[in-house]
């Protein structure tokens, strides 16, 4: 049976000359970076290089960059660090409804210690309006946090216009860039940002390696104490392989990043071109910005889990709605927050595409999708619709 | 201990919220780069620092000039005697 994987932004395979060259890092390369014999200095200029590998794909300077064990590792250092650097200054957070997890948890966590959080709302295709950061803002206002793609929707935010609002109020802004980092250009000069979370494992590098840039001069409130590994600012002794995959890759991502994004749009397009011929079901996000391998449909009265599963059975793996909700059985938060009806919120699903996947992959996909929806249908007690409420209706773009 | 107001310095590292030693070690690599007779500022919320400078400097035989409280962190002054 043909396999294919359409989950890339639950994680990336590892490029093979990526493996290659964390494998020394593996056996013969085991030193301690910190320590001052040879072992120890190889491994610290092998960090090093990696710091400017990934510098280099965010066009930041290497100092700025501090690893991390992943993506939600930088989101937990960026929101909490801040907020405790900034006390002083005022207490009011701003995230967006748009959040992964590891960013609405922070908040909330720094809700209970005596933190002020507004949660921007988002319009149908999961943008946030800069107008409404805006109006948000307060005297007290110290730090915004807004992702820079949904990982859910594939919508793009418009950073540069709320970082522009942000630094007219002298506000720090921090983004999530973990699902565009090396899969749309990431430039953190251009962007504006003072604090970019970005993760290995979403270009091709392995899991267990993340980084926080942090604009130079910034004060941040160090989240793991220990040791001076980072520059004091993140301790704990070094996952040297990974941080050599994580730099390994975004020289790969830098490089062939345009190329990757000029192979996915098409197919990506493809998909949402012919699934939006098959009646009730709606993209979700925006249509034209959006990652380029990214493709997410709410399928009205069937379930996501159900398609996930029998598509499964073909061998076509995606996923529904975020990694977290889908396990959690609930309707995806970032979903309700565009307004998508709670029915039709479950019928949510995701196909993220990577440069391993091929045309023969795609038609296989729109051969078998439809099939697994009338199945579905066939058997939903929901078949003959949602009584006499229009429930998607007017939640989603229907092309 | 020591204590100054509105010390001009010539080269300024902040190192506030950096986990210790990073203020030993910062103290180290900045202070190669200056003249002798500079002045060196180091910003730290590190309270053990007001031992460890002190005592960094006898030990090295640079000055310390003194430290100026900010509220939230704490300045630290060296004069750079040695070549």
């Amino acid at each position: 049976m043909r396999k294919c994987y359409f989950d890339h932004v639950a994680t990336n395979p590892l490029h093979p000359d990526v493996l290659e060259a964390m494998m020394p890092f593996f056996k013969e390369e085991f030193g301690n970076p910190l320590s001052i014999y040879e072992y120890g200095s190889r491994a610290k200029n092998a960090i090093e290089d990696a710091r400017e590998k990934v510098a280099g794909l965010v066009n930041a300077k290497p100092a700025e960059i501090i690893f991390t064990a992943s993506g939600a590792e930088a989101n937990n250092f960026a929101l909490r660090g801040i907020a405790l650097a900034k006390q002083n200054e005022g207490k009011h957070i701003l995230v967006s409804r748009m959040e992964h997890h590891s960013i609405l948890n922070s908040a909330r966590f720094l809700e209970k210690s005596g933190f002020v959080v507004t949660y921007l709302p988002v319009d149908k295709k999961g943008f946030v309006d800069p107008a409404a950061v805006k109006k948000a803002i307060t005297k007290e206002s110290i730090l915004i946090s807004v992702t820079h793609a949904s990982s859910e929707v594939g919508t793009i935010e418009p950073l540069r216009e709320i970082v522009k609002v942000a630094k007219e109020h002298n506000i720090i802004v921090h983004t999530d860039a973990v699902a565009s980092t090396g899969n749309i250009p990431v430039d953190v000069k251009d962007l504006g940002v003072d604090l970019l979370s970005m993760a290995a494992h979403q270009f091709y590098g392995p899991k267990g390696a993340g980084a926080l840039f942090i604009k130079q001069g910034l004060r941040i409130v160090p989240l793991i104490y220990g040791g001076i590994q980072e520059t004091g600012r993140r301790a704990g002794t070094e996952n040297v392989p990974a941080i050599v995959g994580m730099g390994k890759a975004a020289e790969f991502a830098q490089k062939e990043l345009q190329g990757r994004m000029d192979y996915l749009r098409p197919l990506r397009d493809r998909i949402i071109d012919n699934m939006s011929g098959v009646k009730n079901v709606f993209l979700t996000g925006d249509r034209e910005n959006r990652l380029p391998g990214h493709v997410s449909f709410c399928v009205e009265f069937i379930e996501g889990e159900s398609m996930l599963l029998l598509l499964a059975s073909k061998g076509i793996f995606s996923a529904s709605g975020s990694a977290c909700s889908s396990k959690a059985l609930k309707a995806s938060p970032v979903l309700l927050s565009m307004g998508v009806p709670a029915g039709l919120a479950q019928g949510s699903i995701v196909f993220s595409l990577g440069v391993g996947n091929t045309s023969e992959d795609i038609d296989y996909l729109l051969e078998e999708f439809p099939a697994v929806i009338k199945k579905l249908r066939d058997i939903s007690p929901f078949a003959q619709g949602w009584g006499d409420k229009e429930e998607g209706g007017e939640c989603t773009v229907k092309k | 201990m020591k204590f100054v107001e509105n010390l001009k310095p010539d080269v300024t590292t902040d190192i506030v919220y950096m986990m210790c030693p990073m203020h030993l070690l910062k103290l180290q690599e900045q202070i190669k780069e200056l003249e002798q007779g500079q002045i060196l500022e180091i910003m730290t919320d590190y309270d053990g620092a007001f031992e460890d400078i002190p005592a960094w400097c006898d030990k090295t035989g640079n000055e310390f000039l003194g430290m100026e409280d900010s509220g939230d962190f704490y300045r630290f002054y060296i004069k750079k005697l040695t070549r």
